[in-house]
């Protein structure tokens, strides 16, 4: 297999997704753009509804059938994904892309020990002996950091903990060496310090095995201390990427900006003290959306802003905005 | 500090837990001899992780659950003592999940009206009255009176929540992670809200939450719950500034601030938390700590006071041969 | 009293339809409740207003005309679906015996109503001792035979309208039990349940206010498959003529009475053993229906 590295990985270029419903077409995901390297992390945050979870399930090919998929281009290392048979996608989930849900319990089967799941993982694409892939399950569960690694293969996942059951989710989507594994909050159901250490589990792996990962998240301390690129979705669009340092240390949308502000950041924000916030809700989506989503809610919206929207900055760090400078200067932050 | 408006005594709650269908039930200390105090005006904040007891305190503050022993005093008098309503009037709850909180077949109304009508206060006319001027209070316009929660956003829920937990003018709520389930942008009017409402009535809060940005933002005082006990408790500031407990140190390091320039931090916290059926001997959290020695495994640690609360730590205890009076973690 | 800077929320953010709205949708879009409660209505017109409906007096025997033929098959309008081996006239019979079934489904179906729903709601609620009791009693419960036992009952007490309708309440209760408490065992972990006990409300309010109506759409749906399962069971009781007795008109009754000329005029069986079927056809698509529109509303 040729490793280019100048090549993406995976290059996405308006990826739409429409979903029909009675009242009218739901326009989930509205024409987004991303590329991700090898051994690249990107973390896609936004809040509830914007269509982040939607973005990682199309680029496994697992939406559901009522939903519509269109992209100028879905490039993974030289497959067009939207032209790929579902015979193609299968051989390429859980090999070559894996995915990582929320709830580790929803992705074990309870049924099964986690040693028949884990070796099952990868005998499903590989043809190599029990034996092997046994060995394989133990060593990826000591990676995962999992103790008496093979005492634990004839547990079922009831026996362990959630943070441990993630571990093993972990190690499950590791079990094929894949090139790409997308993590759909990964560790919204877990307590903070098992958090902390999923994470950095997550991270130290990618690092060390070259794999490229799409995190998605809401959380926007997991988004700064993992990702190497952030996008921000906000309504179906990716209203600003950029390269992590970027996006938190000089944030150009009036969007991202505002969710910096609703967080309380220890040091930063008085303690007691008032908090900035968001108005208004999350637009609908259904029927025909024009000009900027987050205007309802922009304090420097202007008519403009119900029209074309420009794409602003630089190749690596852009944001969608009908001012130059993303109102920066309105709200008196340094250029 | 005033006269305590709430305090704990001892309070201890144990579950019996059956294994299996022809186990024997083993005893679960849920909560175990806590003593709390809270001053009016104070906004304690609880932390811990899950199954460390924290809503288990919470039920037992509210009634919900009676406490196997201890006891829980509102402003000097055991709670044991008073009924049912005499305790609704004074603590009320705020839940964490705003879709389960609200009954759905119920309106906006019915939902904020109901504390008056069980406590039989005023006439219908009245109580209409005292509901709108409690919506406007936490930023609903009188319009959704006759709405469903089915209706409603999140943050509105929330709201909703907080009216009919503030209509009888109670002087302590509870509120039990109360922002979790909402979306940043939410999180943050709910949480100015909570603060505002504070400030106006000198209402008295127990914060239970896991997000220790939020506590460090919102509390006065931190109490760190772990496996049933308040392992470390002082004000917010010595807390988080001067963390004495371990335990304490290992989640104030979990806490992620969005911070690129810094990485997933280390907590150091080997094990995964223990089964609070078979908790470890001496110190509960001596699997987990990176300090701890042979007598952590032997011998439980007693509270020690420091400035608004206790630590209990073998580092900490004069009397103890671990004692490292510069020890700051 | 005012909080200064809390934004009020937007007005636009109430935008979703009442669950009124939404319960009406769902049922003028649903085909097999509408039908379902077309038939029931119409049926229950029927034997309301059976005094006014019949052609004949349902009792009134002749026998001169006796076995006439229903007019599709070359008989007069004067009998529209003929008579029996009395003469009495068979639409008129089949008019009355609606009544009979109705009010036997409808009042059995309360009685194991209310004895289930009390049994499932205390079992789920309270737990514990309750619980093991209750799910005791339904073990045992689901442990009889519901045939034999009727049988049992009615060969010794004798068959009437009123021993039927005791004996089928008495025993159709256990499906009930079981669904009501799963329902209450479900909402009672729901945090405006603690809200309202944390409020001081007392247990039948928690029970009668937050609790029962977030379950009636399970108990509606119930009501309804053992509405259909006693009408059901009192036309084979009546059938083997250890139910309703004659010379009141039952559906069973006349389809026991038809059988011995099953072979040479099956119209006499096909009549009555239609109309159950289309009755506790409609009866079971309007409970499924019904368990359709009432369903929660998902959350997005």
């Amino acid at each position: 297999m040729s490793k280019d590295m100048t090549k993406p990985l995976l290059s996405v270029r308006g990826l739409t997704l429409d979903i029909p419903l009675a009242r009218g077409t739901l326009h989930a995901v509205r024409g987004i753009d991303f590329d991700l390297y090898r051994g690249e992390t990107l973390c896609i945050v936004g809040e509830s509804g914007s269509g982040k979870s939607l973005t990682s399930l199309a680029v496994m090919g697992l939406l559901d059938k009522n939903i519509q998929r269109r992209a100028e281009r879905m490039d993974f290392d030289g497959t067009e994904l939207t032209r790929a048979s579902n015979r193609q996608m299968r051989a390429l989930r859980g090999d070559r892309i894996a995915m990582i849900f929320q709830e580790p319990m929803t992705s074990l089967n309870p049924a099964y020990t986690i040693g028949d799941q884990l070796i099952e993982a990868l005998r499903l694409h590989r043809s190599v002996s029990r034996d092997t892939a046994r060995a394989r399950a133990v060593e990826l569960l000591e990676k995962v950091g999992i103790s008496a690694a093979a005492s634990r293969l004839g547990q079922y996942p009831h026996q362990l903990s959630g943070g441990l059951r993630q571990r093993v989710v972990i190690a499950m989507a590791l079990m094929c060496e894949p090139e790409l594994i997308i993590a759909d909050e990964p560790t919204t159901a877990l307590d903070v310090t098992i958090q902390a250490q999923i994470l950095r589990l997550l991270v130290d792996l990618t690092k060390e095995m070259d794999v490229a990962m799409i995190l998605i998240t809401h959380d926007l301390g997991v988004v700064a201390r993992v990702a190497d690129k952030v996008g921000v979705m906000y309504a179906g669009e990716l209203v600003e990427t950029g390269p992590a340092a970027e996006v938190f240390g000089k944030p150009m949308h009036p969007y991202t900006r505002g969710l910096l502000r609703c967080i309380p950041q220890p040091g930063m924000t008085e303690r007691g003290g008032e908090l900035g916030t968001i108005p208004g809700i999350v637009p609908s989506l259904i029927g025909a959306v024009q000009g900027c989503a987050f205007r309802t809610r922009c304090p420097h919206a202007t008519e403009a802003c119900g029209g074309e929207i420009p794409v602003r900055g630089e190749q690596s760090h852009r944001f969608l905005c009908v001012y130059a400078d993303g109102a920066r200067s309105v709200e008196g932050e340094p250029a | 500090m005033s006269a305590p408006v709430l305090e704990l005594k001892n309070v201890a709650k144990t579950y019996r837990v059956k294994q299996g269908m022809f186990g024997k039930p083993k005893p679960l200390n849920a909560v175990n001899d806590v003593s709390l105090s809270l001053g009016r005006g104070e906004v304690l904040g609880l932390v811990g992780e899950s199954g460390c007891g924290k809503s288990t305190l919470a039920k037992i503050l509210l009634g919900l659950e009676e406490p196997t022993s201890g006891q829980v005093l509102v402003d000097g008098e055991a709670i044991g003592g008073q009924d049912r309503l005499a305790l609704a009037r004074r603590i009320q709850p705020i839940f964490q999940d705003p879709y389960s909180s609200l009954n759905p077949r119920k309106t906006i109304a019915d939902i904020v009206s109901l504390p008056l009508r069980v406590h039989g206060v005023g006439d219908a006319k009245s109580r209409a009255k005292s509901v709108r001027e409690t919506l406007e209070l936490v930023g609903l316009p009188a319009r959704v009176l006759n709405t469903y929660p089915s209706q409603m956003s999140g943050g509105q829920r929330q709201r909703v929540a907080i009216a009919r937990a503030l209509i009888m003018h109670p002087e302590i709520v509870i509120c039990d992670e109360p922002t979790s389930a909402l979306d940043v942008s939410v999180q943050s009017q709910i949480l100015n809200l909570l603060n505002e409402l504070r400030a106006e009535f000198g209402l008295t809060y127990l914060f239970i939450s896991h997000d220790l940005a939020v506590v460090e933002h919102l509390a006065t005082r931190v109490a760190v719950m772990y496996l049933g006990r308040i392992v470390e408790e002082a004000d917010v500031g010595d807390l988080f500034d001067a963390p004495r407990h371990p335990y304490t140190r290992a989640l104030l390091n979990s806490v992620l601030t969005p911070d690129p320039s810094l990485g997933v931090p280390d907590t150091q916290l080997g094990s995964a938390y223990p089964n609070p059926i078979s908790p470890p001997s001496g110190c509960h959290f001596h699997p987990r700590c990176p300090f701890a020695e042979t007598l952590c495994k032997t011998k439980a640690p007693r509270p020690v006071p420091r400035a608004g609360g206790h630590v209990e730590c073998h580092l900490h205890d004069p009397d103890s041969t671990m004692y490292r009076p510069d020890f700051t973690v | 009293m005012s909080v200064k800077k809390t934004t009020a929320p937007l007005m636009e953010e109430i935008t979703g339809p009442t669950p009124r709205q939404i319960l009406r949708k769902r049922v003028t879009g649903h085909t097999g409740l509408l039908f379902g409660l077309a038939v029931v209505l119409i049926l229950l017109f029927v034997a309301i207003f059976a005094p006014l409906l019949a052609p004949h007096d349902p009792y009134a025997q002749s026998l001169s005309s006796r076995m006439v033929s229903p007019v599709f098959l070359g008989g007069t309008w004067e009998h529209p679906l003929g008579t029996d081996h009395l003469g009495r006239d068979y639409l008129s019979r089949l008019i009355y015996g609606a009544r009979v079934s109705l009010l036997i489904g409808a009042v059995a179906a309360a009685i194991s109503g209310v004895i289930g729903t009390a049994m499932g709601v205390a079992a789920g609620y309270f737990g514990g001792k309750v619980d093991a009791v209750v799910t005791f009693l339904i073990n045992v419960r689901l442990a009889m035979p519901v045939v034999l036992v009727a049988l049992a009952v009615v060969a010794i007490l004798g068959g009437s309208l009123q021993v039927v309708i005791g004996v089928l309440g008495l025993l159709l209760w256990d499906r009930f039990a079981v669904v009501m408490r799963a329902s209450t065992l479900q909402v009672r972990r729901r945090e405006y349940v603690a809200a309202a006990q944390a409020i001081g409300a007392s247990t039948s309010r928690v029970i009668l206010s937050e609790i029962m109506p977030n379950i009636v759409n399970n108990l509606i749906v119930i009501v309804t498959l053992e509405m259909a399962h006693a009408i059901l069971l009192e036309a084979a009781l009546s059938f083997l003529g250890l139910g309703v007795q004659p010379p009141t008109p039952s559906w069973g009754l006349m389809i026991s009475e038809g059988k011995n000329m099953m072979l040479f005029e099956p119209w006499l069986v096909l009549i009555p053993g239609v109309v159950l079927f289309m009755l506790v056809l409609a009866i079971n698509l309007m409970g499924d229906g019904l368990r359709d529109v009432t369903a929660p509303e998902n959350r997005s």
